[in-house]
């Protein structure tokens, strides 16, 4: 392990919990609006998982008012409060940037069957 | 106080501070550097002190070189700068200076060689617009069109941008702010970007334009070098035992404390 990976493990989070690609999730993302600070859940579907140690993020969009909105969450910031993770998704992409040209019904994604 | 350090620039990543914000970081590898050799205006015309920097093998190195090593007891370096100081009745050949020169918020310029990009036309290298893809251009895609007024100079004007080579020269980036310190393994993270690639040779100063902080130079005599790597095995071992309250320690332990705790950290 060289000293640039060494320095980034050293940065980690070590309980990031797992969002797998197509699962609805609710992210608590710490806002801070001059003095105020105050928690934001985002709510969505997870379509990008970069992985790259500290620099990991997790894109997730969400369909607001018929508007796709997307937002890069980087896992390792101190704002980032939790991820629940509330429905596994049955995908068979890594990406889901099909998501974006699709609307309504066929943007639904349907629900991994538990084992 | 040395004012000048090399190192070797080893990547980027980022850090988040307190509140969350993503700060980039380039991560370097400031020294530790010997002083090979101590220029004074009597003896040299100027003061100057000679630094060494990263160890190579003694069968790369030759004879001229051994010798001039041997004066000031060092093993062989690969790189070998000289840098202008004020009083070099302050250092003696032999001197190992660490990261630890500089501080968390100093201001640095780091002077480095920029990647080379080879022969490039001037789009890429001063970002002229070019012509139109389409509507009847031919020939001259990427070109940078007229050099200039006809008869009246009669000449093209001095410093007219044309292609040529690009990148591979020397470049400095001034006012970077330390973000981080490591003495113990010789590293400080920088914010922003810095010239080259990585493992490249980098000449790192204190800001030219922000004022230079005043204090003693961080120097170790080549003795204690030997006795702080003996002390390093320790310390690993110590990792596990509780951290003593601070008042109760000495100067010494504070010391022993202060890379205990940046161990535990590191792991």
């Amino acid at each position: 392990m060289n000293v640039l990976e060494m320095y980034e493990k050293e940065h980690m989070k070590r309980d990031i919990p797992e969002t797998p690609i197509g699962a609805n999730v609710k992210v608590h993302y710490r806002i801070i609006e001059g003095e105020k600070e105050r928690i934001q859940i985002f709510e969505g579907v997870v379509i990008v998982r970069k992985r790259a140690a500290l620099r990991s993020t997790i894109t997730v969009r969400k369909v607001s008012s018929g508007i796709g909105i997307e937002r890069v969450f980087p896992l390792h910031s101190p704002r980032l409060e939790k991820i629940e993770v509330t429905r596994l998704g049955k995908v068979r992409k890594s990406k889901l940037y099909y998501l974006r040209a699709l609307k309504g019904r066929k943007a639904r994604i349907k629900e991994k069957d538990q084992f | 106080m040395s004012n000048t350090i090399l190192g070797k620039k080893l990547g980027m990543t980022q850090i988040f501070d307190q509140i969350g914000n993503a700060i980039p970081v380039t991560l370097i590898q400031a020294g530790p550097c010997t002083v090979l050799q101590v220029k004074s205006t009597e003896k040299d015309g100027y003061n100057a002190i000679q630094l060494g920097f990263d160890d190579k093998k003694e069968k790369r190195t030759n004879k001229p070189d051994k010798g001039h090593l041997a004066k000031s007891g060092s093993n062989p370096k690969r790189y070998i700068r000289e840098t202008r100081v004020t009083d070099p009745g302050l250092y003696e050949p032999g001197q190992v200076i660490t990261a630890g020169t500089f501080k968390t918020g100093d201001f640095i310029d780091v002077t480095g060689t920029s990647k080379g990009k080879g022969f490039a036309g001037v789009m890429k290298r001063h970002g002229f617009s070019g012509f139109k893809a389409t509507h009847g251009t031919h020939e001259s895609k990427r070109g940078g069109g007229s050099l200039g007024p006809s008869a009246d100079p009669a000449r093209v004007f001095k410093g007219k941008k044309m292609p040529g080579q690009m990148g591979n020269e020397t470049v400095t980036v001034q006012n970077l702010t330390v973000v981080d310190v490591r003495e113990a393994q010789n590293l400080i993270a920088v914010k922003g970007p810095v010239p080259g690639a990585k493992n490249g040779l980098l000449i790192i100063s204190f800001a030219k334009k922000k004022p230079i902080p005043d204090r003693p130079i961080q120097t170790e005599k080549p003795e204690a070098v030997e006795s702080q790597e003996q002390d390093d095995t320790p310390v690993t071992v110590a990792d596990t035992q509780p951290v003593e309250p601070v008042e109760e320690n000495t100067q010494v332990e504070d010391k022993a404390q202060e890379e205990t705790e940046e161990k535990s950290k590191s792991e």
